[in-house]
């Protein structure tokens, strides 16, 4: 792994201050937030306040849209979704923690889509490691990381939030 | 038919396979799928009232016996989550020009369903379907004769839960025919599963099976003691082909009796609520004004229905690490 500091509160200013510039280049003013449950949760949570945003955050749950059900079947701890806002024609930040393949972040947006149709989503996640397997990328990370694929990156919270990295003992199919 | 329970539900890691009959199951899996249910119920409240999960499977209703309400909620469950869906009406289908059940089956399974909703009036036939599937096919029971109606005692647990929290403190009485009823039988065990602190039956004694403390429960005669501070009362719907049958002597004795009223309704807790599976015989086993009244839950127990089977198929349906865990059921 390259020599990233992951210290988690200086990886939320980074990517606070990412998703300000963000927003003041769109010209969004009044932008909701929604976590991906469970460490895009905490994550949101965090940024919510540094953002001073208004409006309440909203949580989803993607294991109704992941493309992985014919293979490995209902998640046992489904939490239930929710969006205290509508999202049509909002302007979405959407939080999650360890971007990876991609295939999370699909999913979330197929949900999210279900919901209404937003004006923009701007996609920030804590830490953006390699392995992208669809053409779906960040607009603002906290920290890019090299991983090898047998590497696992994850977040423990929620409180204190610390990441972890743990190499599988087989490769991954 | 002969009911064989064992672990024809599960698979070997002890997931669900069929959903046949509540007793068996553990407290563990009966709030898993209320826990799944529950992330379902704002499906129905989205733009797009529909999740992707089943895209690409087929469910199969098989309805040997009439019922609107169970068919109508599986087959809009089986939708919101993005299944294909067969309703075959049976009684104009070749079972009716002699077919046998297991070809019916063996047919439909060429047709590659992947899941068999099955009412029957025979006890056991989900049971007898489920042992004799292909093995990548799961089978949900919709009611088997007086036997079982699992995901109907689900949704009560569902609507009990969403009302009133933990079954621990909970005093629930169940009204009416517990003899002829399948929806009881599933509800008592569901109850003691999930740890209900008493649950009483209330009904004449003809409508009563012998030995009905044996499930587990407190036998009531008469209704003003049966509700006494009950938290949840469950009326039973009254089949009319009863009174011909001997069993009670006419309807409107047996609303004096056992009917719902919200005089009656006083001896129960303040804040009870009152449930009934429907449909609902308006006047005979219930008051309308205890239908349409502050207490009932009538109308949320249907909605919940629709979520309790998209959680109970969702979880049932075939996936690849089912297969890859072994050949249990």
């Amino acid at each position: 792994m390259n020599n990233v500091n992951l210290e988690v509160d200086a990886l939320l200013d980074t990517l606070a201050a990412g998703l300000k510039k963000e927003i003041k280049r769109r010209g969004v003013h009044s932008p909701a937030m929604i976590g991906i449950h469970t460490g895009g949760g905490w994550i949101a949570q965090q940024l919510h306040e540094r953002l001073g945003l208004s409006e309440p955050l909203g949580l989803l749950d993607i294991s109704f849209y992941r493309d992985d059900f014919s293979q490995i079947g209902m998640h046992p701890r489904v939490k239930p979704s929710s969006l205290p806002f509508s999202v049509e024609g909002r302007d979405l930040l959407l939080i999650d923690d360890v971007f990876y393949t991609g295939r999370t972040i699909r999913a979330a947006l197929n949900e999210i889509f279900d919901y209404g149709r937003p004006a923009q989503v701007i996609l920030g996640v804590l830490i953006e490691r390699d392995g992208r397997q669809i053409p779906i990328q960040p607009d603002c990370v906290g920290a890019r990381v090299a991983l090898a694929p047998h590497q696992r990156i994850k977040l423990k919270g929620p409180s204190p939030l610390r990441l972890v990295t743990r190499s599988l003992e087989t490769e991954p199919v | 038919m002969t009911v064989h329970r064992n672990d024809l539900q599960l698979d070997a890691e002890g997931r669900l396979r069929h959903f046949l009959s509540i007793d068996g199951l553990s407290k563990t899996l009966l709030t898993s799928i209320m826990d799944t249910a529950e992330s379902f119920t704002g499906v129905a409240e989205r733009n797009v009232k529909k999740v992707p999960l089943l895209r690409g499977k087929t469910i199969a209703n098989l309805f040997f016996e009439n019922s609107t309400r169970t068919q109508t909620t599986f087959e809009l469950a089986a939708k919101r989550l993005s299944a294909d869906v067969l309703s075959i009406n049976i009684a104009t289908s070749a079972t009716s020009k002699g077919e046998s059940l297991l070809d019916t089956i063996r047919n439909l399974e060429a047709m590659h369903v992947d899941m068999f909703v099955v009412r029957h009036a025979a006890s056991g036939a989900s049971h007898f379907i489920a042992r004799n599937a292909a093995p990548h096919v799961s089978v949900i029971n919709a009611g088997d004769g007086r036997h079982s109606h699992p995901t109907q005692a689900m949704l009560d647990m569902f609507t009990i839960r969403r009302n009133k929290g933990d079954f621990g403190d909970l005093k629930v009485a169940i009204v009416g025919d517990i003899l002829h009823s399948r929806v009881a039988r599933s509800q008592i065990h569901a109850l003691n599963i999930l740890g209900a602190r008493e649950v009483r039956v209330v009904a004449p004694r003809t409508l009563l099976p012998t030995k009905v403390e044996q499930l587990g429960v407190s036998a009531f005669h008469n209704l003003d003691q049966g509700l006494r501070d009950v938290d949840v009362v469950i009326m039973l719907r009254l089949q009319k082909e009863r009174m011909r049958g001997a069993l009670l002597p006419s309807e409107h004795e047996y609303f004096n009796c056992f009917g719902l009223t919200e005089d009656r309704l006083r001896h129960a807790k303040p804040d009870v609520i009152v449930m009934h599976p429907g449909p609902i015989n308006r006047g005979v086993e219930i008051d309308s004004r205890v239908v349409d009244g502050p207490h009932s839950v009538i109308l949320q127990q249907v909605s919940y229905g629709i979520a309790i089977r998209m959680a109970v198929m969702s979880m049932a349906i075939h996936s690849e690490a089912k297969a890859a865990g072994g050949g249990a059921g």
